[in-house]
């Protein structure tokens, strides 16, 4: 067991590093000069040569990535081209933000999916069973950031009961758990929450109609045990898979949230790629990238080091 | 075949049957999709939308680029008009069926290039095996380590906008996990008996790949591709909705739905309609996907 844990924590270092090459590496991929966004097309050779020098342009690649790894490691991941701050901080402030979105919305969605899927799983063949399967269809084939937009015509526009755009009145950035705050976080955490709906409905759907069929549950059914009773070990058979496909979700929703959050102006992660992107802002586009992604690799590591703990079966293999 | 025929002596005078023609696999598969109503619907539905896409500069009623700043923003059902007019007096259903082009395309190419390069790869690293096969895998697990849409984003973000590099982009996504489908499938065979037999009547490794591996890890990797075009046809219309992908003035359903967001709250159907376009020509994608699967699937 605890031979397994470290193994996998180990597999987890070159992964990490092997992310942070492909997120140094993206940046250079892009054409032209990464000072094209700060330097004026006209400034002359000795400006641009001091700008290249003060972010470290003029060095070899490697020992660019080399420092950048470095600084990474202590916290430190430059500075933002286009405002002159900390990326840190930006990339910090917005990661709080995705993560209560995702949150919300994995949540949400993980709890209407085992619902439909358990009754689907339950009834299967049934008419509740299509019902469950085709919300679960419609769950992962909807553009969700096309979503975003109707529900902001239905219940925004023609019914305003939420707030479209924006994480809090007058738009303040720091989030209190109240409702007039929450207002803003529900047209966003809905429509993200449709991406997990679907697969755990599928997932879920999946694991109880195999497990209804197995023997043990006629086993126990002959033994007189109330179908209540039955349920509880249906329901202990699945959750460790269906942990760890939820666990995966949020990480998929970290970064799976910039359209969302393009629509809902929410002012988080995506909402930050964004502005780096079209800013050209690298350092802030790197830092960003290589935040989320270790989120998502750290998160990979949990999951797997918790489903051996709750499932015994997997211990022994 | 009874018990008794197998038993009979080669000399005995075979009993006047005609035997039934064998059904080859596809021919199987066919017969199976014929039956699926589901099959049928969806087909029928991508089948319309791609003619409407593909006939659209002969049969689409107006110029997709000629606007009237008369009739901007037009509501649906409007005489002449009948899906309405776009932020720039543009006939909608014209653009719409234009859009189309460029979205299906979109969405088809990165999944056919991943359906190539991912299985080439797939193929060559699992035929091959040991180190190298580590090697390969290794470094696509670092791909695994980025959530699709980001990695997505990411690297168009980083070329910079522009539809050659959205489908770079996606490409880039979805080859790692064509790959992983590929080279499984392709471990699964190479262990077989009948492999091992080829090798040693003196098959050149080019030859067993192409006549007893490729046969095998070929429908697997199609049916994995299959489910990708709904992800592909969505992600592609999101770069393009986040103006990382097709540029304006061309019609494209991920553009159109982020030039006319302004629009929610003056005309929302319209402003509605070329989303709902990627939605049903993704879900047909995917219930086509389904029933390609089921169909494909022996063991049903």
């Amino acid at each position: 067991m605890l031979a397994y844990m470290l193994k996998r924590v180990l597999y987890t270092i070159p992964i990490a590093l092997g992310v942070t090459v492909v997120s140094f590496a993206l940046v250079h991929l892009a054409p032209g000069d990464a000072l094209n966004a700060i330097a004026p097309a006209d400034a002359p050779e000795e400006v641009i040569n001091a700008l290249r020098e003060a972010y470290g342009l003029d060095r070899p690649l490697i020992v660019q990535y080399a420092l950048w790894l470095l600084h990474a490691v202590q916290g430190d991941l430059g500075t933002s081209i286009a405002t002159g701050r900390p990326v840190v901080g930006e990339v910090l402030k917005a990661v709080g933000n995705t993560l209560l979105l995702a949150g919300v919305a994995a949540l949400i969605g993980v709890v209407i999916g085992c619902i439909l899927g358990a009754v689907a799983g339950y009834y299967h063949g049934s008419l509740l069973d299509r019902m469950a399967t085709g919300s679960s269809v419609i769950g992962v084939s909807i553009p969700h950031y096309w979503l975003g937009l109707v529900l902001t015509i239905c219940l925004s526009i023609w019914l305003p009961l939420f707030p479209a755009m924006g994480a809090g009145p007058g738009g303040s950035s720091a989030w209190q758990w109240d409702w007039a705050h929450m207002r803003y976080l529900v047209l966003p955490a809905l429509t993200l929450a449709v991406i997990p709906m679907g697969i755990i409905t599928r997932t879920v759907r999946a694991l109880v109609s195999d497990t209804l069929q197995q023997e043990f549950v006629t086993a126990l059914q002959a033994r007189g045990l109330s179908s209540r009773r039955i349920f509880l070990h249906v329901v202990k058979n699945t959750a460790p898979t269906v942990l760890a496909v939820a666990g995966l979700q949020v990480g998929y929703l970290m970064g799976g949230s910039i359209l969302v959050e393009t629509v809902f102006a929410w002012p988080g992660t995506g909402f930050l790629l964004n502005a780096a992107i079209f800013q050209r802002d690298m350092p802030l586009l790197q830092g960003t990238i290589l935040v989320l992604c270790m989120f998502f690799v750290v998160l990979n590591l949990l999951v797997d080091i918790l489903q051996p703990l709750i499932d015994p079966r997997m211990g022994r293999a | 075949m009874s018990a008794t025929s197998e038993l009979a002596s080669p000399i005995a005078i075979a009993p006047p049957v005609v035997a039934a023609p064998s059904r080859s696999y596809w021919a199987m598969v066919w017969q199976r999709l014929k039956h699926d109503r589901m099959a049928w619907l969806s087909g029928g539905v991508l089948l319309l939308i791609i003619a409407a896409a593909v006939l659209a500069p002969w049969i689409a009623p107006a110029d997709p680029y000629k606007g009237s700043m008369i009739r901007r923003l037009l509501p649906v059902g409007s005489p002449g008009y009948p899906l309405g007019t776009d932020e720039l007096g543009r006939d909608m259903l014209t653009r719409l069926m234009h859009g189309g082009r460029m979205s299906l395309l979109m969405g088809v190419i990165p999944v056919l290039a991943a359906f190539v390069f991912g299985s080439l790869i797939g193929v060559f690293a699992g035929y091959v095996g040991g180190r190298v096969n580590m090697l390969i895998m290794r470094a696509l697990d670092i791909f695994y380590a980025f959530p699709s849409v980001l990695l997505a984003v990411a690297i168009s973000g980083a070329l910079g906008p522009g539809m050659s590099n959205c489908l770079i982009a996606l490409t880039l996504v979805f080859v790692p996990q064509v790959v992983r489908v590929a080279e499984s499938a392709t471990m699964q065979v190479r262990k077989l008996d009948y492999i091992e037999a080829a090798r040693m009547s003196g098959a050149n490794p080019f030859t067993i790949i192409r006549v007893h591996v490729l046969g095998n890890v070929l429908g697997p990797v199609f049916v994995y591709s299959t489910g990708l075009l709904s992800v592909s046809m969505i992600l592609a219309s999101g770069l393009s909705f986040l103006g990382l992908g097709v540029k304006p003035p061309e019609p494209e359903w991920g553009l159109m739905l982020n030039t006319l967001r302004s629009a929610i709250y003056s005309n929302p159907w319209v402003a509605a309609l070329p989303g709902a376009f990627i939605f049903v020509t993704s879900i047909a994608f995917n219930l086509l996907a389904d029933s390609v699967r089921s169909a494909m699937d022996n063991r049903s």
